[in-house]
């Protein structure tokens, strides 16, 4: 047998190792931001709660880290994360919300029902911020600095070993 | 069987409940002007889907799909180039948002495997023809 064969069969067996190595490795369909790093970008969203505040990109660059709940109240896991959003406000951390396209009633009722951690919220009835800010889901949750630059995304429900996570990454934005 | 089968609707529940807004003015709406909706209409076929990450944008129901096609509707019919949409999307989410890869340090074997390829095939086909003769 011509030894020259023996490449494209080598080929062959090195594809069908490499193929069978990725099927066992665990599938990542996170798509992460490409914004920690980069500034939040400009925008003004209308109060979701009567009384509340609004919330706009300025209210972030005012020295003080925040952590920015992207959330909804039509999203299951929302309601799982509510104990850990309320945990990380008692121990110190302002939580601003912005509900993804939300009916203010729905919002009032989903935080008479779970309680309300957030500091101030917004309405991002088309997107606007989430797609701004390279968020792909809800909930996630973002930590921005006192300069309102992004500095961590947290992608998902908080769940309680992430509260020490969240609380240590708003201690390196500067809180 | 029948157990079976009422078991499966049961799991089968939508994991998350969708919302109850209704679609961003620019998700299922059309622009005005036909050569502008033919550009975002090609932009958004070569866009992928976040939710739905098989499929792109143009293809997709799920809301946050809509929201981005309103986006890039209404930045084509504010005379942005499609190219910047598309940059303007990838700043945000990563090469992985766009269907069109292009040409970089880590996708040149793409592009050049075929060329390498198909001169490697007409190297074995020239000297097996000129050995026949």
């Amino acid at each position: 047998m011509n030894w020259r064969l023996w490449f494209p069969i080598a080929a062959f067996t090195g594809f069908l190792a490499v193929a069978a190595y990725s099927l066992s490795q665990p599938k990542d369909d996170f798509v992460r931001s490409a914004m920690i790093g980069e500034k939040l970008p400009y925008f003004e969203l209308p109060s979701a709660v009567e009384g509340r505040p609004s919330v706009t990109s300025a209210n972030f660059a005012d020295g003080r880290p925040r952590l920015l709940n992207i959330w909804a109240s039509w999203c299951l896991p929302c309601i799982a994360e509510a104990p850990q959003l309320a945990e990380l406000e008692r121990r110190g951390a302002d939580i601003v919300g912005i509900a993804i396209r939300d009916k203010p009633e729905d919002i009032a009722a989903f935080l008479d029902e779970h309680g309300n951690p957030y500091s101030s919220i917004g309405r991002d009835d088309v997107s606007e911020v989430q797609l701004g800010i390279g968020s792909s889901g809800v909930p996630e949750t973002f930590v921005i600095d006192g300069d309102g630059v992004i500095t961590y995304q947290h992608i998902g429900d908080v769940r309680a070993p992430d509260v020490p996570v969240l609380l240590e990454e708003l201690r390196k934005a500067g809180a | 069987m029948r157990g079976i089968a009422l078991l499966t609707l049961l799991v089968a529940a939508p994991v998350a409940a969708q919302d109850a807004m209704p679609p961003a003015p620019y998700a299922y709406r059309q622009l005005d002007d036909p050569a502008q909706e033919a550009v975002a209409q090609d932009l958004m076929e070569t866009l992928r889907c976040l939710k739905c990450q098989s499929q792109s944008i143009a293809d997709s129901d799920a809301p946050m799909a809509g929201d981005m096609r309103h986006q890039v509707r209404i930045r084509i019919a504010a005379g942005e180039k499609p190219e910047a949409v598309r940059g303007w999307l990838m700043d945000r989410y990563g090469n992985y948002v766009s269907y069109s890869p292009a040409l970089n340090t880590s996708t040149w074997p793409l592009f050049a495997i075929p060329g390498a390829l198909a001169l490697l095939a007409g190297a074995l086909l020239f000297r097996r023809f000129r050995r026949q003769r």
